[in-house]
């Protein structure tokens, strides 16, 4: 009588494990490759600097009388906000990522929608344009702009030589080419989640929209669009949360007056050789960005749910 | 004459070298359903699409009500589609997407609530008004969108197999609830289906397609007792096809040997054809009588050892195994609760056929 209950029961527990076996790799990895050194740059972040090897005072010390003294240094992020370096150059950053995400998004959008209208052969070709520059270096790629952008480089002499303009237009170490460089970087991160968007709207819905009497701009506006937010908000952030921790493209291209929190985050390491405000800049980074990231896998679960 | 209020005339579409629409003429009258009925692949979806405007014809002429189609994009045209995915807008509740084809119109809030009310009603979905299509079942889903298509009062609405993706029974019930919806709007219907049943039960004519071109249109009677060609035969409904020659062509009957039975088959209503022409003649299933006595007439019989019984319930199927080792169908309406003791396996039976029963053709 019971046989049958105690069979189920037994596979229910086999297949409880199976599964936890299959989440714990992934799990243990990140707990491993992610929680631990946050842990860490937390922990460096309360210490005090000071000039040792490591660089920082311990957080936890035995005092003589034998009673674990924890010491934590709020003085770190109290120094963040007291010094307008930092707000300055995070509301930078923020801004020259909000601007990239915005221009990659102009950019890309068109370029999605053309890759998912194009013939199937077309179009496989058009993908692998996009993913194309991930075979090359990316600082490689960044340097290259150097060349192409410089006051005698290729764009300045080719206008030159058509007589568009008599003196070379200073385009390296300025915010200009920060944008270029950090839209034409992230533009595949743009592209590909509105791809795998778009490519997956069923093609009635815009005949069933025409059919309805929407011309097709109007078909654009009131059924592709609403149905690639959740590609576009993946975009977005695929754009925004790196570009804000941007550092070797500002660092290449950019001025070198106005400097983005990624820079500042490394200035503070290898030149000051400070630590602990270099881990409290991090953790503030990270505290900022996990609105938008929260944000991005609401969209992404939202997505998944919606998909039949 | 009258001209029709849908008019195809002469119409063709090519994809390359594939031809899937070849020069199809048809008329459609006003408030009539018509159904294209054809296996997949014959061309009937995309004559669907060239009345939609989503396919522009490679040659030939579209009119609906005299108005030539050609220039006018799908946007403008007075037409709506029903599509076989339903294409149900699905970020837009049921009454938005209900309303979408009359905010195209920009017609008044309160009268788009009014006309979306009314149409919700007739197809009784008003209660479902704030659903969005994946929170519905498939034959709710079904409802919106034949709502969202018929909002628009549209001189011709195209359905794309309207019924194709709901189940047995409720198909049979929404056949006739789409016929009862299409008489009290009275709009004209172009439907599309490979399925035969429905075709002709919603059918007021049926035009059989093939290869791209209409083989015959007529009412479905019509199209199952009176098949043109052994397409449309062999297509509607089961049949019993064999080849045979005229042996004797009278006005009022017609004599036909076929190869494969051993009497001659009469039929009462006769074609002429020239003596001797190769014909195929078929026999309905249900039109057959299985007896165990041999019939007395000369002509229009054949026997047989049952080979195969298949218990439907309303009938039984007999496969019965011809001396040439054909096999032909006989169905028997299952009127007693037990038929099958009277045939069995390996039983011999005879055949037989009234003369009024057989079609005969040459095409």
């Amino acid at each position: 009588m019971l046989e049958p209950l105690r069979n189920f029961w037994q596979r229910l527990r086999l297949q409880r494990f199976a599964r936890t076996a299959v989440t714990s790799v992934p799990m243990l990895w990140l707990l491993l490759f992610f929680l631990v050194p946050f842990l860490i740059v937390l922990k460096i972040s309360f210490s005090e600097a000071v000039l040792a090897m490591p660089p920082y005072a311990p957080l936890l010390a035995w005092t003589q009388e034998r009673v674990l003294s924890i010491q934590l240094h709020l003085a770190n992020y109290h120094f963040l906000f007291s010094d307008a370096l930092y707000l300055d150059s995070f509301l930078y950053s923020v801004k020259v990522a909000a601007v990239s995400t915005l221009l990659c998004l102009l950019l890309g959008y068109p370029m999605a929608l053309g890759i998912t209208r194009a013939s199937p052969a077309l179009r496989n070709l058009l993908l692998m344009l996009v993913i194309l520059p991930f075979w090359t270096s990316f600082l490689l790629r960044v340097y290259a702009w150097i060349g192409l952008l410089k006051d005698d480089g290729l764009i300045n002499n080719l206008l030159l030589s058509v007589h568009l303009i008599t003196q070379p237009i200073p385009m390296v170490a300025s915010p200009f080419a920060v944008y270029v460089g950090i839209v034409y970087s992230y533009l595949p991160f743009m592209v590909l989640p509105l791809y795998s968007n778009l490519e997956k709207h069923d093609r009635s819905l815009l005949e069933a929209a025409a059919d309805l009497g929407a011309a097709p701009w109007k078909v654009f506006v009131r059924v592709t669009w609403p149905l690639s937010v959740p590609g576009v908000v993946a975009g977005a952030l695929l754009v925004f949360i790196p570009a804000v921790g941007e550092y070797v493209i500002p660092s290449l291209l950019g001025p070198s007056n106005q400097l983005m929190i990624g820079r500042v985050l490394s200035d503070e390491f290898f030149e000051n050789r400070d630590w602990p405000v270099a881990s409290a800049v991090a953790i503030v980074i990270l505290i900022m960005l996990l609105g938008p990231i929260v944000l991005f896998q609401r969209y992404r679960s939202r997505e998944l749910e919606a998909a039949p | 004459m009258m001209a029709a209020y849908v008019e195809i005339d002469q119409v063709s579409k090519r994809f390359g070298d594939f031809v899937a629409v070849d020069n199809v003429s048809l008329q459609v009258e006003r408030g009539e359903i018509f159904c294209l009925l054809g296996a997949s692949g014959c061309g009937k979806t995309t004559l669907l699409r060239l009345l939609a405007g989503f396919e522009t014809p490679s040659s030939g002429r579209l009119l609906i009500d005299g108005q030539d189609l050609a220039a006018v994009p799908p946007y403008q045209r007075p037409v709506n589609m029903m599509f076989q995915s339903y294409a149900l807008f699905p970020h837009m509740s049921v009454e938005r997407n209900v309303a979408f084809g009359l905010e195209q119109e920009r017609l008044g809030k309160a009268q788009i609530r009014r006309r979306v009310g009314e149409i919700l009603e007739i197809v009784k979905m008003a209660p479902y008004l704030k659903r969005k299509p994946h929170q519905l079942s498939g034959g709710q889903r079904q409802r919106v969108a034949l709502a969202r298509a018929l909002v628009k009062r549209p001189k011709l609405l195209l359905l794309d197999e309207p019924l194709g993706a709901l189940d047995r029974k409720l198909r049979e019930h929404t056949q006739f609830e789409l016929i009862n919806i299409q008489q009290q709007l009275g709009v004209t219907f172009v439907v599309v289906t490979h399925d035969q049943e429905e075709a002709m039960t919603l059918a007021s004519r049926i035009g059989v397609m093939n290869h791209g071109q209409i083989v015959q249109i007529g009412a479905p009677r019509q199209i199952y007792e009176f098949p043109a060609t052994r397409f449309v035969a062999d297509f509607i409904g089961s049949v019993n096809l064999f080849d045979g020659r005229m042996i004797e062509d009278e006005p009022d009957y017609v004599r036909v040997q076929c190869a494969d039975l051993p009497a001659s088959v009469l039929v009462d209503h006769g074609i002429s054809a020239a003596p001797d022409a190769p014909l195929w003649v078929a026999v309905r299933p249900e039109k057959i009588n299985l007896s165990r006595e041999a019939p007395s007439a000369a002509d229009n019989w054949a026997r047989g050892v049952i080979h195969e019984i298949a218990y439907l319930g309303d009938l039984s199927v007999f496969l019965v195994r011809l001396e040439s080792g054909r096999d032909v169908r006989a169905t028997l309406a299952n009127s007693t609760r037990k038929p099958e003791e009277q045939f069995s396996r390996e039983m011999p039976v005879y055949l037989s056929w009234d003369a009024s029963s057989p079609v005969i053709g040459s095409t």
